[in-house]
C-alpha cells in the first residue's frame, strides 16, 4: 500500500510542478496514461487471485480517483492563473480621457435667451419675431413717436442708403405692433379678443460704441393685452421674473417713473443684489409700462376695452449680471476661449 | 440738467437732507445721475493776502512768502508759480485739513512753512492746479473760504426725460419738490420794471405756426462791462455753464431760474424792426457759435432789414449778438412751437439750451415775466432805462382739460386710490380741476406739455402715489395650452444640435466690411448703410461666412489651430417684393465653419484635417429626419471641385464645401476652412413619425462590388439602382469606396450592400440571386460598369 501512497504522493508533486497545460497533460500520461503506472497496476491485477484482486483493485481505484481529482485540481488551478494573466494582460489605465467628438456650446446670450423664454412660456407667453430692417412706421410713428419727436433722439439709429423710410430697428417694439396687427386681423369679427401674451427677442441696432454700448445688442420685448391688465400686473410679472431669472428670492427690484413715447405711465426697473460685487447698487435693467393708448388704437385694438403692459429687457445686459461678465465686447468678438466657457 | 441745491432751497425748502431729496427726486421720475458736493471736505482754510514774497534760499522753484490770513504775518513757502504781492489767496492754516492732507507747521528745505496756499484742485472745487486760486481783490481777509464761496452746497445732475421739459430750470424743478413733499413753493418776486422810454421796436410776426408770442422791450444806456456778481456766477457754474459777460450772465440765469429761454439783442446792430418768418430756401446765417448754416423754408427765423439775425428758437445770429460796447440792447422772450423747432439743431449737428426746451415745450404763459426779469437784473447791475413791453400773441397751444376717471385709474394701476387720495394729489400739483359726476375735469397748465390724456394724469397720481405703493400681484390670466407642433422643431433645437456636434455659437455684427460681400457672396450691390459707424460695417450682409471666416482669424490671432463655430442671424439683400418690408429680403440662415483638425487633438484618435464629409455628416444630422440632396455646384467663396448644393424636398436651401484656395491665401487661413450655410425656416420643418410593419421574415445580404469610371458619382448610381429594384429590395447602401492599387487609373470600386426581404415569405435563393443578376446588367448599361473580382 505504502507503493500507492507514495504513487498519489508522487502524481500530486509532479502535477503541482507542471508549468502550464501542456505539461500536465503530459505528467498525466505517466500516471493515467496507457503504460502510466496507475494502468499498469491495474493491469496487473490479473495476476492476483480474486481476493487479493478485490482488495488489491478497491486500493488502485481509491489511488486512480485521488490522482485525478489532483490532476482536475491543478487544471482548475492553471486554468484560473491563466484567466487571472490575461485579465491583468488587458487591464486599462482608466484615467485616460475618453475617445470622441468634444461638445461645442451655445453663446452666453442665446443661453439667457432660452431661460428667458422658458420662464415666460411658463406662464403662457409665446415667443414672436420680426424683421431687423423696420419701416419707420412700425419702429416710430406707430409707437407714438411721430418725426422730429425729442424721443427720437434717444435712439441713434442707422439708416440706409437709398431708402428714406426704413432703418435698422433700434428696439424690438416694432415686433409689438406687428404682432398686435395681426392678432387683430386673426380675430376680426369675434366677440372678444383673446388675450395677447408674447415675448419678442431679437437683435437691435443703434450707432453707439464703447465699453458699455454695441451698435448691434439684444432686447426682449414684453407683451401682454387684455381687458383686465394692471400696472400691478406689470410689476407681479417682472418681479416674479427677475427673482426667477437671477434664482434669487432675495433680490430688490424697484419701478421708477420715467417716460417712453408707447408707455403710460412708464417705468424704469432697477434691481439690486444682495450679495455679490454689486451687492447693494442699484442697477438699471429695464424699461416698462402701461401701453400708451394710441398704440394701441395704431394696431386697432380698442383702447378704452383693453389695457396692457410692455416691457423691454436688455438681455446682453442680464447675461453680464448673471455671469459676472465686465466686458460687452465681449459677446461680439467671436473669442472661443471666452464663448467656451457657457457649455 | 444741474444745478446747485442751494439755489432750489431758496425756491422750495423740504424738511429733508440731500440724499432724501435725491431719491426723492429719482423716485419722482427725475432721475439724479450725479450728486457731488461742489468743494471737498476740507476746514481751516481762510481768506489771505500775500503781504511778501521772496526767493527760497535752497530751491529754486519755491518761494518764501509773508501772508495776512486776519492774525499776525504768517510765513509760507510756497510752490506755485503764479503767487504775487497783493494776491487774495485760500491759505489753509496749521490744524487745517484737506483732502489726503493735515497741514501742520513744517520746514521745507530748510525754511519755516506756517501753513499752505491752495490751488482750485486742493480745495476740490475742480480740476484746475496752474496756481493759486486767485480770490477778488475785495475778498475779506480771514473769512472761513467755505462761507466766502459757499461751498457748503451740492451739485445735482438729473436726467430729464424728453417729456419733463418744464424742469429744465429751477422753478419746474422746485414746483415738483413741492408737489412732492407739500413745502411751500417760493417763487422770486418779478417787478415790472419802471418804464422810462417809449421807444417800441417794430416786430412783425409772419408765421404763427412759427411763433404763438413773442415779447420784447428796448433797454438803453446799459453798461455791458459791468462785473457778474458772484452769486451769480456761482449758480451758472454750478449749473455748468461758464460765466461770459454780464449780458449773456443774466439771459442765462433767467433761462436756468425760471425755465424761460430769452435772447437779448444788441439793439444798435438790428437795422430796421425784427420780422418772424420761416426761412427763405438758401438763407445763411453766422451763428453765435460762428457756424454758418445754410437755411430751408421749414427753419424759422427772426430776420431785420438786411437779413437773418438768428435761428428762431434755437440760436442767436452773430451779427446781433452783444458784445462788452453794446450800450443798447433789445430783450426778447417767445413762445415758439414745439414743432417748428423739432429736429432743426440735430439736422445742422449741433444742439443748444434754447433748441432743447423749445422743441419739448416751454411755457407759454411767462414771455412777458421772463422779459421783466432779464429787465429787471440789467437796470440792477448795468443800469439802464426801458422801454414798454411789447407782447404779439399770435396762437397758443390750447390746453384742453382731461377727463379722469377714478374706474380708470383703479383698473390701469391695479389699485383703487379713491376720490380723496385723487383729490389730494391734484391738489398738491396745484392741477386746477373741477367734478363732473364722479369724475374729475383737469386743467393742465400752461408749462406742462405732457398731460394731454387720462393715463398721463394716471401717471401723475401714480408718481405722485408712489410706484413704490402699488402692489406688486401675480397676474390673472386664463390657462389655455400653447400649441406644440410635433411637425415642427425651434431654432432652438438646431442651435442644441450643432453645439452637440462640437460648434461653438457665435453672434458677429450684421454690418460687415464690403470686401467681405464681395468675396464670400459675389455681391456687388449689397445693403448699404448711410450712416456706418465704420467703413469695416458699412454694409448689411448677404452672407454669414465672412463672419465666421473672421473668427477664424480672431482666434488664430489667440494660438488657437482649431476653430468651429456657427451662427444663426439674418442676411439681408435687396428685393423690391420682400415681405414684411418691401425692398429688403432678410432671410434667417445658420451657418458652420469647420478648420484644423476633425477632432480636437486627443491620444484616441490619430490627427487628421476635417474633411468635406466631416461637415456633410454635420449638414446630414441637421437635416434629419429629411435627407437633403447634394449636387455639384459652383460657388464664388468655394473651391470648384468641393463645392456642393444642399437641397431639401427638390428645393436648394444652401451650400458646403472648402473655402476657394484663393480666399485661403487672401485671408491667411493657412489650411481650408470647410463652410456650410442655409436657409434656417426649411430646417425647422421635421415629420410626425408614421408606423411601418415591421417584416418576421428573415432578411438576405448580398454584397456587390461594382467597377465604374472614375467621373460616376454615387448618387446617380444609387438613384439608378434604386430605381431599377423589385419590391423586395428594402436597402441599398454604400459601404466601401476603392480606388488605386489594383483597379485601372480611370475607375474606382463602390461596394453596395444589399439587403432584401419580403414581409409575408422567405425569399428563395433563386429568387435573390435574380435579382441581384438584374441589377448588375442594370449597372453595367447604364453606366458602363463592371462587376469587380
Amino acid at each position: 500500500m505504502s507503493d500507492l501512497e507514495a504513487l498519489v504522493s508522487q502524481a500530486e508533486i509532479d502535477f503541482s510542478a507542471a508549468a502550464d497545460a501542456v505539461a500536465l497533460e503530459q505528467v498525466k500520461a505517466r500516471f493515467l496514461g496507457k503504460s502510466g503506472s496507475l494502468t499498469e497496476l491495474l493491469k496487473g491485477l490479473g495476476k492476483l487471485d480474486p481476493d487479493a484482486r478485490k482488495i488489491a483493485g478497491a486500493a488502485i481505484n481509491t489511488a486512480k480517483q485521488r490522482v485525478e481529482a489532483a490532476l482536475e485540481a491543478r487544471r482548475e488551478a492553471l486554468r484560473n492563473a491563466a484567466l487571472e494573466a490575461r485579465l491583468a494582460e488587458e487591464s486599462l489605465d482608466v484615467t485616460l480621457p475618453g475617445r470622441g467628438h468634444a461638445k461645442g456650446g451655445l453663446h452666453p446670450v442665446t443661453r439667457t435667451l432660452e431661460r428667458i423664454e422658458a420662464l415666460f412660456r411658463g406662464i403662457g407667453f409665446d415667443v414672436a419675431d420680426g424683421p431687423e430692417i423696420e419701416t419707420d412706421f412700425h419702429n416710430f410713428t406707430a409707437l407714438n413717436t411721430p418725426e422730429n419727436h425729442p424721443a427720437r433722439s434717444m435712439h441713434d439709429t442707422f439708416y440706409l442708403e437709398g431708402a428714406s423710410d426704413v432703418m435698422l430697428r433700434t428696439h424690438t417694439s416694432p415686433i409689438q405692433v406687428r404682432y398686435m396687427q395681426a392678432h387683430v386681423a386673426r380675430h376680426a369679427g369675434a366677440a372678444t379678443m383673446p388675450e395677447i401674451r408674447i415675448i419678442a427677442p431679437g437683435r437691435v441696432y443703434r450707432v453707439d460704441s464703447d465699453a458699455t454700448h454695441s451698435p448691434m445688442f439684444h432686447q426682449v420685448e414684453g407683451l401682454w393685452v387684455g381687458e383686465s391688465v394692471s400696472f400691478a400686473d406689470l410689476k407681479g410679472v417682472v418681479s416674479d421674473f427677475l427673482h426667477r431669472f437671477f434664482e434669487a428670492d432675495r433680490l430688490d427690484v424697484r419701478f421708477r417713473p420715467s417716460f417712453f413715447p408707447f408707455t403710460e405711465p412708464s417705468a424704469e426697473i432697477d434691481v439690486a443684489f444682495p450679495s455679490g460685487p454689486l451687492a447693494g447698487r442699484w442697477l438699471e435693467i429695464a424699461g416698462c409700462g402701461m401701453v400708451h393708448p394710441n398704440v394701441l388704437r395704431h394696431c386697432g385694438i380698442d383702447a378704452e376695452r383693453h389695457t396692457g403692459f410692455a416691457f423691454g429687457f436688455g438681455p446682453d445686459r442680464l447675461t453680464m449680471l448673471r455671469y459676472g461678465i465686465n466686458d460687452l465686447r465681449l459677446f461680439y468678438d467671436g473669442d472661443v476661449r471666452f464663448l467656451s466657457q457657457f457649455r | 440738467m444741474k444745478f446747485s441745491e442751494k439755489w432750489l432751497r431758496e425756491f422750495v425748502d423740504p424738511a429733508i437732507d440731500t440724499q432724501a431729496l435725491s431719491h426723492l427726486l429719482t423716485m419722482a421720475g427725475l432721475e439724479v445721475e450725479e450728486l457731488d458736493p461742489v468743494a471737498a471736505a476740507f476746514h481751516g482754510v481762510v481768506v489771505a493776502e500775500v503781504l511778501s514774497v521772496a526767493p527760497h534760499p535752497d530751491a529754486d522753484r519755491l518761494r518764501v512768502c509773508s501772508v495776512n490770513a486776519g492774525g499776525e504775518p504768517l510765513q509760507i513757502v510756497c510752490g506755485a508759480p503764479n503767487v504775487a504781492v497783493g494776491m487774495k489767496v485760500p491759505c489753509a492754516t496749521v490744524g487745517a485739513s484737506l483732502p489726503g492732507i493735515d497741514i501742520k507747521r513744517a520746514k521745507l528745505r530748510g525754511v519755516e512753512s506756517n501753513g499752505m496756499l491752495c490751488s482750485a484742485r486742493e480745495l476740490g472745487l475742480s480740476e484746475d492746479h496752474g496756481g493759486l486760486l486767485a480770490l477778488p481783490g475785495d475778498a475779506p481777509v480771514g473769512t472761513d473760504i467755505r462761507h466766502y464761496l459757499d461751498l457748503d452746497d451740492n451739485a445735482f445732475v438729473i436726467k430729464l426725460t424728453p417729456n419733463r421739459a418744464d424742469c429744465f430750470g429751477m422753478l419746474g424743478i422746485a414746483r415738483e419738490v413741492s408737489a412732492l413733499t407739500g413745502a411751500p413753493l417760493c417763487v422770486p418776486e418779478i417787478i415790472a420794471a419802471p418804464v422810462t422810454l417809449t421807444e417800441v421796436l417794430p416786430v412783425s410776426i409772419e408765421a404763427a405756426d412759427l411763433c404763438g408770442r413773442f415779447s420784447g422791450r428796448v433797454v438803453r444806456g446799459v453798461n455791458a462791462r459791468a462785473a457778474t456778481p458772484e452769486w451769480m456766477k456761482r449758480r451758472l457754474e454750478r449749473a455748468g455753464m461758464r460765466s461770459i459777460s454780464v449780458l449773456v450772465d443774466i439771459s442765462n440765469y433767467v433761462m436756468l431760474e425760471l425755465n424761460r429761454p430769452n435772447h437779448v439783442f444788441d439793439l444798435d446792430r438790428v437795422k430796421g424792426g425784427l420780422t418772424v418768418r420761416w426761412a427763405h430756401e438758401g438763407e445763411q446765417l453766422v451763428l453765435l457759435n460762428e457756424q454758418t448754416i445754410t437755411l430751408t423754408p421749414d427753419c424759422g427765423v427772426i430776420a431785420d432789414e438786411t437779413g437773418v439775425e438768428s435761428f428762431a428758437g434755437i440760436m442767436g445770429g452773430a451779427s446781433t449778438a452783444c458784445s462788452l460796447d453794446t450800450r443798447n440792447v433789445y430783450v426778447e422772450a417767445a413762445f415758439w412751437q414745439p414743432d417748428a423747432i423739432q429736429g432743426r439743431a440735430r439736422r445742422y449737428a449741433f444742439s443748444s439750451e434754447a433748441a432743447h426746451r423749445f422743441e419739448r415745450g416751454v411755457d407759454f404763459a411767462d414771455t412777458v415775466a421772463g422779459v421783466e426779469r432779464v429787465t429787471q437784473l440789467i437796470l440792477e447791475l448795468c443800469g439802464g432805462e426801458a422801454g414798454p413791453m411789447d407782447d404779439r400773441i399770435t396762437a397758443l397751444p390750447s390746453r384742453e382739460p382731461v377727463r379722469l376717471r377714478p374706474a380708470r385709474v383703479a383698473r390701469v394701476l391695479g389699485l383703487p386710490l379713491g376720490d380723496y387720495a385723487i383729490e389730494a394729489c391734484l391738489q398738491r400739483m396745484a392741477l386746477h380741476f373741477a367734478r363732473d359726476g364722479g369724475d374729475f375735469v383737469v386743467q393742465p397748465p400752461t408749462w406742462r406739455f405732457d398731460l394731454r390724456i387720462e393715463e398721463d394724469l394716471i401717471e401723475e397720481l401714480a408718481r405722485l402715489h408712489g410706484y413704490d405703493n402699488i402692489p406688486t400681484h401675480p397676474p390673472v390670466g386664463r390657462l389655455a395650452m400653447p400649441e406644440l407642433s410635433e411637425g415642427r422643431r425651434s431654432a432652438s433645437n438646431v442651435r442644441h444640435l450643432l453645439a452637440d456636434r462640437d460648434y461653438q455659437e457665435v453672434i458677429n455684427f450684421a454690418f460687415v466690411e464690403r470686401r467681405w460681400e464681395k468675396d464670400f457672396a459675389g455681391n456687388d450691390t449689397p445693403v448699404v448703410l448711410a450712416n456706418p459707424i465704420a467703413s469695416q460695417m458699412s454694409v448689411m450682409r448677404s452672407t454669414l461666412i465672412g463672419g465666421l471666416v473672421d473668427n477664424v482669424l480672431t482666434n488664430r490671432r489667440r494660438q488657437l489651430d482649431r476653430v468651429r463655430v456657427f451662427e444663426i442671424g439674418r442676411c439681408f439683400a435687396h428685393d423690391a417684393q420682400a415681405v414684411p418690408v418691401p425692398g429688403f429680403a432678410q432671410t434667417l440662415r445658420i451657418a458652420g465653419l469647420a478648420w484644423g483638425t476633425a477632432q480636437a487633438e486627443q491620444w484616441g484618435a490619430t490627427a487628421r484635417p476635417t474633411d468635406f464629409f466631416d461637415v456633410k455628416g454635420d449638414v446630414e444630422a441637421l437635416v434629419l429626419p429629411y435627407q437633403a440632396v447634394f449636387a455639384p455646384t459652383r460657388h464664388v467663396a468655394l473651391h470648384p471641385g468641393r463645392a456642393a448644393s444642399i437641397s431639401l424636398h427638390g428645393q436648394v436651401v444652401g451650400f458646403i464645401g472648402e473655402l476657394h484656395p484663393e480666399l485661403v491665401q487672401r485671408y491667411e487661413l493657412a489650411s481650408a476652412p470647410l463652410v456650410f450655410e442655409c436657409d434656417l425656416e426649411p430646417l425647422l420643418g421635421s415629420a410626425v413619425p408614421t408606423y411601418q410593419t415591421v417584416s418576421r421574415q428573415p432578411a438576405v445580404r448580398r454584397d456587390l462590388a461594382l467597377l465604374l469610371p472614375r467621373s460616376t458619382s454615387l448618387l446617380q448610381v444609387l438613384e439608378g439602382l434604386r430605381s431599377a429594384s423589385p419590391a423586395i429590395v428594402q436597402d441599398i447602401a454604400l459601404f466601401d469606396v476603392y480606388q488605386g492599387k489594383g483597379i485601372s487609373d480611370n475607375e474606382k470600386s463602390f461596394a453596395f450592400r444589399i439587403v432584401m426581404q419580403d414581409t409575408q415569405r422567405t425569399l428563395a435563393d433563386a429568387e435573390v440571386d435574380a435579382t441581384v443578376d438584374q441589377l448588375v446588367m442594370y449597372a453595367q448599361r447604364e453606366f458602363g460598369a463592371k462587376l469587380r473580382a
